[in-house]
């Protein structure tokens, strides 16, 4: 045990549900304390009324320790405990029960940018970023022309960050993340972050500070980075960990359960088919990049079928991290017989933004829906960044153009093109 | 411990064992369930003082960055309030002002008033504003509303100047008790930092707090002998009000910077008394509450 850098015992970590969704309000809590006001100073961490069921165990009796120089992929569903698990370790949450202890200095890729203020300037927010993520004054001085090398944002370092790109400032906050040095880096996810150029970049980076001997917990949905970067892998399911070995065997064992998930809810349904792996045609991948979003798509999805299908239905959603759906489609009509079938669905094109997607099929067989989520993901990357103007939210994407066009510009086709005072033509 | 103060230790370390350090020899982190009430780690608050500076300095640069008007607000605002309470309670309502020229006894009180809401106005939104870095990276979360009851002491320098100025122009000559200004200046950013450091937990926890400030700080002005002297209340009544922190403050300003009015009495020491309670009560209170704060905010 005192050889391990990273030594994690029963760790648990619970959260009220409510926390997530309603903000407390002082009011009824005042109302409450009048009747015991003990309870005011007690956290909400305290036990709650007998079979209260709002609470969820986000991580229950995780233990493991890592050696120094190791690097250590966590893999598992979205949801199933990662980032909280790493969140403990960062300290920025406290586990509810048992306990870790760790050795030396650690530190935290959680996000990339954090703390990066718009109004301030590259070298400005290098200084401020660098602060929060915990290095001193002197260190970031001493390494102040390395990160914005790496950062490659040289000419642009003293105007303010919010004229950055995405690009840009995706760069520089992970070239001063990079730049960290800590025994121990806990990095969530960050590099699926950006363009492909940046996350080969970033794994790079990642490889040389690994092989510096420094101890990296590596949190990641594509598989390929954790085959790449790791040599041992845990695999946190539904809180737990379900296991702990060699990254290779691991990331193939997960893989097989994705799908097998989908069996198993197949068979249990008494489904008449079930579905096995995906792809996109042109490439034989999951993964899609902006350009290829752009054009027609191919995707192939194979299924074997048990029993015959007449007058079925197939419904086929696409949805995202948030499980919003995007996309679906319905064909009526659907007649199968046993055996293999690929169920190919050509798209013109599918103008989405960067991010994780997940096909949800279903299949009605006259009598009952059987529900099937595909795995492995969709994955949708940049190549370039086409987004000057800073992040933008939502799904789609889509070009689009913004033009102005003032009054007296109508005026000025003639006297049938004056507008009524709410400005709409009259025809 | 952790924080950031491992640098040196590591450096030399790192040269002692050529490259890589042996686990043995590293400084141990307990990460477990906090229990107990007052398990305040100065060590290492002291360790991250760096990180309060860039706070303090974001806060200050961000502040100023976009305004036009920029330093002049910080003077702004107690000037114009100045004018319109010489007016109306001065000149009009003829006021007690220990025989001070209007203007000057206002400005007086409002120089710590203002200093005092503003920092709570910062204070309790701080948490809540850096929710996405306190989410994601640790550091002593104490720091956040240190920094933003500090940040308000620029402004108050710009505003004290302008009272410098003001003293000058009445040709109003401070006695010895000038001397005991630093002490009432400590006893103003204490109450700041009492009453900050509760509604900052407070606000993270509970989100209707932020909606109270606006008028908590309306009726607590005119709790506070900002517009009216605390010779106002009768004499034995005077000790409760000192309860108000920020009458011992005021006052306190007052006789030290210009000589004239309440020299220090019970309602000081009471007043002291209420800040101390305060900052340690809100001191605990925040750091009972640190742990959960990310999960809630």
């Amino acid at each position: 045990m005192s050889d391990a850098i990273i030594h994690v015992e029963n760790l648990g970590k619970r959260y009220r549900i409510g926390e997530r969704e309603r903000y407390l309000a002082l009011r009824d809590v005042l109302t409450r304390t009048a009747l015991a006001p003990v309870r005011f100073f007690q956290a909400r961490k305290t036990t709650p009324r007998n079979g209260d069921s709002t609470h969820i165990w986000a991580l229950r009796d995780v233990s493991f320790d890592v050696g120094q120089g190791e690097v250590v992929g966590i893999l598992g569903r979205n949801g199933a405990g990662k980032t909280t698990l790493l969140k403990i370790l960062a300290r920025v949450t406290f586990p509810t029960r048992g306990f870790a202890e760790v050795r030396g200095r650690l530190g935290s890729l959680l996000e990339v940018g954090t703390g990066f203020h718009p109004e301030l300037t590259g070298r400005e927010n290098i200084f401020l970023s660098g602060a929060i993520l915990g290095m001193r004054k002197m260190e970031i001085s001493r390494k102040f022309d390395e990160i914005v090398s790496f950062a490659e944002v040289d000419k642009f370092i003293d105007t303010p960050v919010k004229h950055f790109s995405v690009g840009m400032r995706m760069r520089l906050a992970f070239a001063v993340a990079a730049h960290l040095e800590p025994e121990i880096l806990l990095v969530d996810e960050v590099l699926s972050v950006g363009d492909l150029e940046f996350q080969k970049k970033c794994l790079g980076k990642m490889g040389s500070v690994a092989e510096g001997g420094r101890t990296i917990l590596f949190v990641s949905h594509q598989m390929n980075q954790i085959r790449r970067l790791c040599k041992r892998a845990l695999w946190i399911d539904a809180g737990g960990l379900r296991a702990d070995g060699p990254a290779m065997s691991l990331v193939n064992q997960y893989e097989a359960a994705c799908l097998s998930r989908a069996e198993v809810s197949a068979a249990q349904a008494d489904a008449p088919l079930t579905f096995g792996r995906w792809q996109v045609e042109a490439s034989g991948t999951n993964v899609l990049d902006l350009d290829q979003t752009r054009g027609g798509i191919a995707i192939n999805i194979h299924a074997q079928v048990f029993k015959p299908l007449r007058k079925g239905q197939y419904l086929i959603s696409l949805k995202d991290a948030n499980n919003t759906i995007v996309w679906s489609y319905l064909h009526y009509d659907l007649k199968l017989d046993p055996g293999p079938v690929v169920f190919i669905q050509e798209f013109d094109f599918l103008p989405l933004a960067p991010g994780v997607y997940e096909w949800d099929v279903r299949v009605y067989d006259g009598h009952t829906w059987s529900d099937f989520l595909l795995a492995p993901e969709l994955s949708i990357v940049s190549r370039t960044d086409s987004n000057v103007y800073g992040h933008l939210k939502g799904f789609l994407n889509v070009t689009s153009e913004m033009r102005l066009q003032f009054p007296h510009d109508e005026a000025m086709s003639g006297p049938a093109a004056m507008a009524s005072p709410l400005g709409v033509r009259e025809s | 411990m952790m924080f950031a103060s491992c640098m040196s230790m590591h450096s030399e370390m790192t040269e002692r064992f050529g490259g890589q350090i042996p686990p043995a020899e590293l400084p141990l982190l307990r990460i477990a369930p906090p229990h107990g009430w007052l398990n305040l780690d100065l060590k290492e608050l002291w360790a991250a003082r760096e990180l309060l500076y860039f706070f303090i300095w974001r806060d200050v640069k961000v502040r100023y960055k976009q305004t036009a008007i920029g330093a002049a607000w910080a003077v702004l605002q107690p000037f114009m309030t100045m004018v319109v309470f010489s007016l109306f309670f001065g000149r009009l309502a003829k006021m007690d002002s220990h025989g001070l020229p209007y203007p000057v006894f206002y400005y007086c009180a409002l120089l710590p008033w203002m200093y005092f809401a503003t920092a709570l106005q910062n204070a309790t939104n701080v948490v809540v504003e850096q929710q996405h870095v306190i989410t994601k990276v640790y550091f002593p979360r104490l720091v956040l509303p240190l920094s933003a009851v500090a940040a308000g002491l620029f402004d108050f320098a710009i505003a004290f100047i302008v009272f410098l100025g003001m003293m000058a122009y009445y040709r109003i000559m401070p006695g010895w008790a000038i001397l005991l200004f630093p002490g009432f200046l400590l006893l103003a950013v204490g109450t700041a930092l009492g009453v900050g450091l509760w509604l900052s937990a407070l606000n993270a926890i509970y989100r209707d707090v932020r909606y109270v400030i606006p008028f908590l700080v309306q009726f607590w002005l005119f709790a506070s002998p900002v517009a009216y002297p605390s010779s106002l209340v009768p004499e034995r009544w005077r000790w409760l009000y000192g309860l108000n922190p920020m009458a011992g403050v005021i006052e306190g300003f007052r006789w030290a910077l210009t000589g004239h009015g309440q020299p220090p009495n019970l309602m000081l020491a009471v007043s002291t008394g209420m800040v101390l309670l305060l900052v340690c009560g809100g001191l605990a209170y925040f750091h009972k509450m640190e742990g959960t704060m990310a999960d809630v905010v």
